[in-house]
């Protein structure tokens, strides 16, 4: 599927988690986020950038992982990406949906 | 139901049991509710309890007897020390999928938003006291605070 996100033709799935992390940049986060109705300050962008480094490194996320990792909290992390955070977050840094259950 | 197209808001989850398995059933469900934008409270009650009692919750077990799908046969389950094996192998399994041990686990939960009760006639009947829970237990109610606090539309009720 392809959706147009911040002007540009993206590729994303069924869900709408884009497909190609190289198509991703910061323009279209910003038009993500704003779907989810976030807007996004300096510690919206440290915890995506946590979240693509450890996709990089093809560390599976949990909700367990986001707690020890030092950046964020959990609370802290529900906070600022409020319903769903590890969905939305994925799906805003542009890395796919996490398969977790914890 | 039509209003929302029967979709899940709030799932209140009773857990009756100190079992590991059904603690961590319990858990599982209630954090996965808060990982999907689902609103989710606990109900500790009977046995229950044991998981947010301070003294107890680091000492559950699984069940050996009385488990057919344990594959122990019930008189070897029932032996001194067999619960206890189990119980740890089974905790080495969960620490290798990334599962939290209940202590940490109920911070998890806590932290995610999810509300917790006791139950205030299986309090009075072990005598427990407010003290003796988990610091995220708000506060032991009965069952008709229950039923009140489980108002609203989309709201799923599960008994473990």
């Amino acid at each position: 599927m392809e959706k147009v996100i911040a002007g540009k033709t993206i590729a994303v799935n069924e869900e709408g988690y884009l497909t190609d992390f190289k198509q991703w940049d910061k323009s279209i986060a910003d038009e993500l986020a704003a779907e989810a109705e976030i807007s996004l300050s300096p510690r919206h962008w440290e915890v995506l950038s946590y979240l693509q480094t450890e996709y990089k490194n093809e560390v599976p996320l949990s909700i367990r992982k986001i707690g020890k990792s030092g950046v964020v909290d959990i609370k802290e992390f529900y906070q600022l990406f409020p319903k769903a955070p590890l969905k939305t977050a994925t799906k805003i840094a542009g890395i796919p949906k996490p398969a977790s259950c914890i | 139901m039509n209003e929302n197209k029967g979709e899940i808001k709030k799932m209140m989850i009773i857990l009756s049991k100190g079992t590991l398995e059904n603690v961590y059933a319990a858990f599982v469900l209630a954090n996965g509710a808060r990982m999907e934008g689902i609103e989710a409270e606990l109900f500790f009650t009977f046995f229950g309890l044991e998981s947010i009692h301070k003294k107890k919750l680091t000492h559950l077990h699984v069940a050996t007897v009385g488990n057919p799908a344990m594959h122990i046969p019930t008189m070897l389950g029932g032996l001194p020390g067999v619960e206890a094996l189990a119980t740890t192998m089974m905790k080495k399994e969960m620490e290798k999928i990334d599962m939290p041990d209940v202590a940490e686990f109920l911070d998890i939960l806590s932290a995610s938003g999810v509300r917790m009760w006791a139950c205030k006639l299986a309090m009075d009947m072990f005598h427990y006291k407010k003290e003796d829970l988990y610091e995220g237990v708000e506060e032991v109610i009965t069952v008709g605070d229950f039923y009140k606090q489980s108002a609203g539309e989309g709201t799923h009720m599960l008994f473990i």
